[in-house]
């Protein structure tokens, strides 16, 4: 909560202010009783119905001016409340904004969007309702005391005895409860996690008929959850029983001595009253405080993991691409190769070993290159490193001759298009989508891009063109369909570098084989990078780069390949059982069959 | 949307509360329990002011003190209090267990539905609603019932005591506190009825906020992919500002009940006070009675307030209580009968008869489909992505029930079977990997628990899993989280492949079993498919032609039909759909 605090500051008047009229109104509210001691003193028993009038006018003036001071104080106490929430919710959604990749691996999307939303709604209310009531307890507390003090010192001795003692009641349950809390969040967890899992899995988990043993699972986890709230609830059930007991016993001690004081002429009936009223102010003020506790405490934990979010730092990491100063030189075209990996390395934050290990290669402008390689052989973590998502570990990788660790975001990525692996399109039309691509694109470039990705059928299919809707997530499109949007999306900004991250998965053969043409065709020459399982999708690249295990296993034209590379061959073959026997038949003729 | 059906729902709160209380009836003895004691805290907690001021009463000035007369007295405030608590307490406690195993209950019952519902229903659903129903609405609709128990019922009772009490004592101040308390009542309504608009406002500009977030958090590295971090954080402060903005008004005027209600409740006070006084200076009350008539002044207010918040919340909750009720209700897939036939051993024999089936019925889908698979073959199922493929596999496995035809497995018609013997005669390996968070193990075991070690690690071997299972932190022990975590997609697969190894079922489903490993290991695991698939029934939907070749029927589908049925070289042959799709992946 403290490093949350920061948000606070500039609502400092408001978050002084707030409690302050607070405070004024609890004054008000505790001189009523003085008043009524008064009334029953002066008033009654000397007959003064003048006076009563008089002191039951200055009531309704105390209620006025009470109700005045508190409307005041809620509206400060919102004010700060909801502004505070606004500029943390901002800072949150900022700060995740700026998280590069390994960062975004860490967190994890689904916590970060639950504490962007239940978690801060659940701080904002904390901060309410520490501003409006939270402080209005101790004020109400003490001040009591405090009044009880200019009326007789000996009874306002109880107080001071009571007021420890209910503090330790009411603060020892908070902290004894607040981890059992902690504990009933997690098991409500599991609940959670099962019923998704029972959901997502719906068809494995029917298809090995599990039904019964799930419900055996669900059971258990809903016992454990029962089990840990009533066993957290009979402990907070303590608080206002103790605290009844501990005013009612400070109310009897009060009654006592103020008979020994009456008796001896210290005090009077009327402010024996008094005295024993503001006990059970105290009374009304802790069985309001124990609503608040629960509240308070989840904000607590709420606010520990927002502040968990802030913690993770771009900092930490080693110097990552594309976040640099942009003093990069390119040198003069033609001099250098257009993109050279020099020996270079990637290990993953966190990760025991080496993903990528000693990339060594360059690639000319316009060239086209394949790569290919096994599950997990590290394809989607070499292209990554082109747009610089992840920071080389080892060696380095050049843009024209400039190191990308020195070139600004925009110097790189402004010339890269990536066509990443989930195709995924964004609430608006298909005009603001292909927007992202290039925000200031004219309806011509747009068109010539949804053409080469094989998309102007998708857009004509859809009432409205370009300006058709778009769901959320693209959920009214097929996977096929949003898959050669994103491909659009990614030409429309004519990059120089297009990286197509296995993006023809949904693509079937045919339409797949008319994309890879349009890009052969584009003028200027872009150059591309497919990365694929398909050996069809990359056969005829001008550089086909071969991963095995993170290792480069070959580089070369599918023909070379197919002479010199085994993994190459053995995974061009799996695809094409036939060539294998062409190929071997050919052999004995002395010459490889060009496919 | 959930304040529409909360609408619709609104003529049927009745029979909600009538399904509540039925799970509540479960727990009677402690419901009575809890309604005495909170009767006996109710009454004891009036009394105790009445003492007081009786107390009060003996202690009127120097050397009138009546001793003894206040000793008796406060040790009968000692023991009422001591009781007042110990009642509370365990009314508290009874309160909690009712309200938090009727949730357990519910819950349950909510899950059983679940496991229960047909896939027609739960594929058209978004999980998240489903997900909220069980966890959130009725998570609030604990809450508003364990504060309308515990506050519901003391309220009324404190107001209905409190009104006994004060007409026992004196009937003119208790007339002053009658008509002036409901005024707390109509303001507390008054503010909240203006406040509804404004809250609804908040939550429609909070649901934008929250798709925002989800859409852009949640595809956070495509944002970064195009530098759009900063027009994102724009469109968010544009929302983020308008949401403060109504945030405001409703959190404010809703705030102002409390301010206001106290007013009154002190309006009460002053009033009790001046009245009071000008009957004690005539006599008609002693002060003592009248010290007791304030602090009634104070309690009595208060449960009007609270029933006011209580009111609201408990709708709240009902309207919450009739979204479980909806998925609870719903009806459930057609009961098996009570002779329906266990299906053991199956030999593979599948016979599909006439088959007509569609989703929805103004567009079909299947026709007339006609199949006979004998033991032992292998059907390769072909298309375009999109084309239906796993709409046969629905049926197959009974996921859904043909609309008319029959299905018949050695003969017997799949409805006349249990759907269990049926499913689990099916080996099935689908291409969205499922996982269940627990150890490598236990999934692997998911379809024959009581397996040894050894035949775990065999059918890990024959998925080729067993080499990276080894390298996982804590091999077969490793936990992995909901739907794999860490694992890559291709990973997934061969766990799922591992799986059906084990048990081995008599027929086969592979669902592009295969789609996200890569071809090396694949053709390895086609041979152990091979071995697998050795006299079983297999139904294999692929995406890579060569991997369906040797099939002894292929279906061709497109737009959900099946258009073409034959061998390889048959369809080959007839120069049809199949044809083109085969050749287009050699066309360059």
């Amino acid at each position: 909560m403290g490093r949350l605090m920061k948000y606070l500051k500039d609502y400092k008047k408001e978050s002084v202010l707030a409690p302050l009229f607070k405070l004024l109104e609890a004054f008000f509210e505790l001189l009523v009783p003085l008043v009524m001691a008064n009334i029953i003193d002066r008033g009654i028993k000397g007959q003064d119905v003048g006076y009563i009038w008089k002191m039951g006018l200055c009531l309704l003036a105390l209620a006025a001016v009470g109700l005045l001071s508190s409307v005041t104080a809620q509206f400060f106490a919102a004010r700060a409340a909801v502004g505070f929430s606004t500029k943390l919710r901002q800072a949150l959604f900022d700060h995740i904004q700026e998280l590069n990749f390994t960062n975004i691996d860490r967190a994890g999307t689904t916590t970060m969007i639950t504490r962007m939303t239940s978690d801060i709604n659940q701080v904002q209310s904390g901060v309410n309702m520490v501003l409006r009531l939270f402080l209005r307890s101790p004020i109400i507390v003490f001040g009591a005391m405090i009044m009880a003090f200019t009326i007789d010192v000996k009874s306002a001795l109880i107080f001071v005895v009571a007021i420890p003692l209910l503090a330790v009641v009411v603060f020892g349950i908070m902290m004894w409860t607040m981890p059992l809390y902690k504990k009933v969040q997690a098991n409500l967890d599991r609940v959670l996690g099962i019923t998704r899992e029972n959901l997502t899995g719906v068809r494995v988990i029917r298809a090995f008929h599990k039904e019964e043993e799930e419900e055996e699972r669900f059971r258990g986890y809903t016992q454990a959850l029962a089990h840990s709230q009533t066993f957290v609830g009979k402990i907070s059930a303590v608080m206002n029983p103790v605290t009844y007991v501990i005013v009612n016993g400070a109310a009897v001690a009060l009654i006592y001595t103020g008979a020994l004081q009456v008796d001896s002429g210290r005090l009077t009936q009327g402010e024996v009253i008094a005295v024993i009223n503001y006990m059970s102010q105290i009374l009304v003020e802790l069985v309001k405080l124990a609503n608040l506790i629960v509240t308070i405490t989840k904000a607590l934990a709420c606010a520990d993991r927002v502040a968990g979010v802030f913690e993770i730092r771009n900092e930490e990491l080693p110097d990552c691409g594309g976040a640099g100063s942009g003093t990069g030189h390119f040198a003069k075209e033609g001099s250098v190769p257009f993109l050279e990996f020099d020996h270079v390395g990637l290990t993953y934050a966190g990760a025991g070993a080496e993903t990528l290990h000693d990339m060594n290669f360059t690639v000319n402008r316009g060239e086209t290159v394949g790569v290919i390689g096994g599950t997990g052989s590290g394809k989607t973590s070499l292209v990554n490193l082109i747009p610089s998502f992840y920071p080389v570990t080892q060696g380095a990788v050049r843009l024209e001759g400039a190191d990308l660790r020195e070139l600004s975001g925009e110097q790189l990525r402004s010339r890269i298009g990536v066509v990443p692996q989930k195709a995924v399109l964004f609430k608006g039309t298909i005009r603001s989508n292909l927007q992202w691509g290039k925000p200031d694109a004219t309806e011509e470039e747009m068109w010539k891009a949804i053409d080469i990705a094989q998309a102007r059928e998708v857009v004509e299919g859809r009432s409205g063109g370009l300006d058709a809707d778009i769901t959320q997530n693209g959920k009214n499109l097929s996977g096929g369909q949003r898959q050669r949007l994103t491909i659009a999306r990614a030409l429309v900004r004519c990059p120089e570098i297009l990286i197509l991250d296995d993006s023809a998965s949904a693509l079937d053969y045919a339409t797949d084989a008319k994309l890879r043409g349009a890009l052969k065709k584009l003028e200027g020459g872009i150059t591309t990078f497919i990365v694929s399982q398909r050996a069809s999708t990359i056969r005829h690249a001008d550089k086909i780069i071969v991963l095995d295990d993170g290792q480069m296993a070959g580089i070369g034209t599918h023909d070379e390949l197919l002479r010199d590379c085994d993994v190459y061959r053995e995974i061009y073959y799996s695809q094409y059982p036939d060539e294998r026997l062409k190929a071997a038949k050919a052999a004995g003729k002395g010459g490889v069959r060009n496919g | 949307m959930a304040e529409q059906k909360a609408e619709k729902s609104r003529p049927g709160q009745a029979a909600t509360l009538k399904k509540v209380l039925n799970y509540i009836r479960r727990y009677w003895l402690l419901v009575g329990l809890s309604l005495i004691l909170a009767a006996v805290t109710v009454v004891l907690t009036l009394y105790v002011p009445i003492l007081t001021g009786d107390a009060v009463d003996l202690i009127l000035e120097k050397g009138k003190v009546d001793f003894p007369g206040v000793f008796a007295i406060m040790k009968k405030i000692a023991v009422a209090v001591a009781f007042t608590a110990a009642a509370q307490w365990v009314m508290n406690t009874c309160n909690n267990h009712i309200t938090y195993h009727v949730v357990k209950d519910i819950r349950e019952a909510a899950f059983h539905r679940l496991e229960e519902l047909p896939l027609k229903y739960l594929d058209t659903k978004a999980y998240g609603d489903i997900v909220s129903r069980v966890i959130a609405d009725v998570d609030t609709f604990a809450d508003g019932l364990l504060m309308g128990f515990t506050q519901l019922f003391t309220g009324a009772l404190t107001i209905v005591g409190t009104l006994i009490f004060m007409l026992i004592t004196n009937v003119p101040i208790a007339l002053v506190v009658v008509c002036i308390t409901p005024v707390s009542f109509l303001v507390a309504r008054f503010i909240a009825t203006r406040t509804y608009s404004m809250f609804r406002q908040q939550s429609v500009t909070r649901g934008e906020q929250t798709a925002l977030i989800e859409e852009m958090v949640g595809n956070q590295k495509i944002v970064k992919t195009f530098s759009r971090e900063e027009a994102v954080k724009e469109q968010f402060a544009e929302i983020n500002g308008r949401l403060e903005k109504c945030s405001l008004k409703a959190i404010f005027f809703s705030s102002l009940t409390n301010p206001c209600t106290r007013f009154v409740n002190s309006l009460v006070y002053a009033g009790v006070g001046i009245f009071g006084a000008l009957l004690a200076i005539r006599g008609g009350i002693r002060i003592g009675r009248l010290s007791c008539f304030l602090s009634y002044a104070n309690q009595y207010t208060k449960p009007f307030n609270e029933i006011s918040g209580v009111v609201t919340e408990l709708q709240n909750a009902l309207a919450c209580a009739g979204r479980i009720f909806e998925l609870i209700d719903e009806e459930p897939q057609t009961p098996e009968a009570d002779n329906a036939v266990v299906l053991k051993d199956a030999k593979g024999n599948v016979k599909l008869e006439n088959v007509y089936f569609s989703y929805v019925q103004e567009r079909k889908l299947i026709e007339n489909f006609n199949l006979e698979v004998k033991p032992g073959q292998r059907v390769a199922i072909v298309g375009p992505t999109g084309c239906g493929k796993t709409t046969v596999i629905n049926l197959l496995m009974r996921f859904y029930d043909v609309n008319s035809g029959s299905i018949r497995v050695d003969g017997t018609d799949i409805r006349e079977m249990t759907r269990g013997s049926l499913r689990t005669s099916y080996g099935m390996v689908l291409q969205e990997t499922w996982l269940r968070s627990g150890t490598i193990r236990d999934n692997i075991r998911m379809g024959k628990p009581e397996a040894t070690e050894e035949e775990v690690l065999q059918a890990a071997r024959a998925a080729h899993a067993h080499s990276f299972i080894k390298r996982l932190p804590n091999g077969y022990d490793t936990v992995i989280t909901e739907d794999g975590g860490s694992l890559s997609q291709g990973q997934k697969q061969l766990l799922c492949i591992a799986r059906v190894m084990l048990c081995l079922p008599p027929m086969l489903i592979l669902d592009e079993a295969t789609s996200s490993i890569d071809t090396r290991t694949e053709l390895r695991i086609q041979n152990a498919f091979a071995t697998m698939m050795e006299g079983r029934t297999s139904f294999i939907v692929a995406h890579r032609l060569s991997t369906i070749q040797e099939a002894d029927i292929i279906l061709v589908m497109k737009d959900g039909n099946i258009i073409e049925q034959g061998s390889h070289e048959s369809l080959l042959a007839k120069g049809g759909f199949y044809a083109n799709l085969y050749n287009s992946q050699f066309a360059g």
